[in-house]
């Protein structure tokens, strides 16, 4: 079996470059898939401590994250077509109707 | 040394495809490479010995969320927003971040005193065939101790579909 260290390390290669991709990026969609990546990073966490622990509770709490991803992107995605058809991009540096 | 092999190839495909996902220009390349990462990790959990969140992963991620994202892209217009620039000039405030957050781990395993590689905990705690059955612990402990938290997620659920029906329809 494997020490503990390759799923953390793993998880934070995944966990940064989702971080990256939500910093550089300007397109809004793959900024929220940048996201579902963080998500993603957690969950390899969550699933190897349960491994770990022999404890299932962590499975579950990666259930609930995923479900959360799930309304993020329904909402996230809902908010980008309302928003193209408004002002016809998909560019998060042209969302600056609040910027002075 | 199967777990090894089957964990150093998961883990490579989705490090791979990650790296591509954020890189490449064009959006629906960049949500196959997704798909791939995120069946990779499904590949990860099934390493873990955790089948129910192996096959939720690949119902829910692969054919439910990525399904919408697809939707989306194609609703969006591709052929404009493939001719405009698509990175934001924050090349360093990236390397900033990646920087500091690579830094915390450092200092996390700095400060424990274990170093990756010396004494770490190996996943050896409770040999994988005396694990119990894994969709039946995981019923169990989400009926049983996890059961306010289930329901108040089905109502974030209902919330958040809602709110993409309300978001998404054509205003009168």
């Amino acid at each position: 079996m494997l020490p503990i260290e390759h799923y953390l390390f793993l998880s934070l290669a995944l966990f940064i470059i989702g971080v990256i991709g939500v910093v550089t990026r300007r397109n809004v969609i793959v900024v929220l898939m940048s996201i579902e990546l963080i998500l993603n990073a957690v969950n390899i966490n969550l699933a190897a401590f349960s491994r770990l622990y022999g404890d299932v509770a962590g499975q579950v709490f990666a259930l609930f994250i995923i479900a959360d991803a799930a309304a993020e992107a329904a909402v996230g995605l809902g908010i980008i077509i309302a928003f193209f058809r408004n002002r016809e991009t998909v560019l998060a540096d042209e969302m600056d109707l609040l910027k002075w | 040394m199967l777990d090894k092999v089957l964990f150093y190839f998961f883990a490579g495909i989705a490090v791979a495809s990650a790296a591509l996902m954020v890189t490449r220009r064009n959006v629906v390349h960049s949500a196959i490479f997704l798909i791939t990462a995120l069946l990779a990790t499904a590949g990860i959990f099934l390493q873990l010995r955790a089948e129910f969140l192996f096959i939720v992963q690949i119902i829910l991620y692969v054919g439910g969320i990525m399904v919408l994202f697809v939707f989306v892209i194609m609703l969006v217009n591709l052929d404009v927003a493939l001719q405009q620039m698509q990175f934001a000039r924050q090349k360093w405030v990236a390397l900033i971040v990646a920087l500091a957050l690579a830094g915390q781990v450092g200092v996390m395993f700095w400060t424990s005193g274990k170093m990756p590689g010396q004494g770490l905990p190996v996943l050896t705690a409770v040999a994988a065939n005396r694990l119990p059955l894994n969709s039946e612990a995981v019923a169990k402990s989400l009926f049983d101790s996890y059961l306010l938290p289930f329901e108040i997620a089905s109502v974030l659920l209902l919330v958040a579909m809602i709110g993409a029906v309300v978001m998404a329809k054509k205003r009168a």
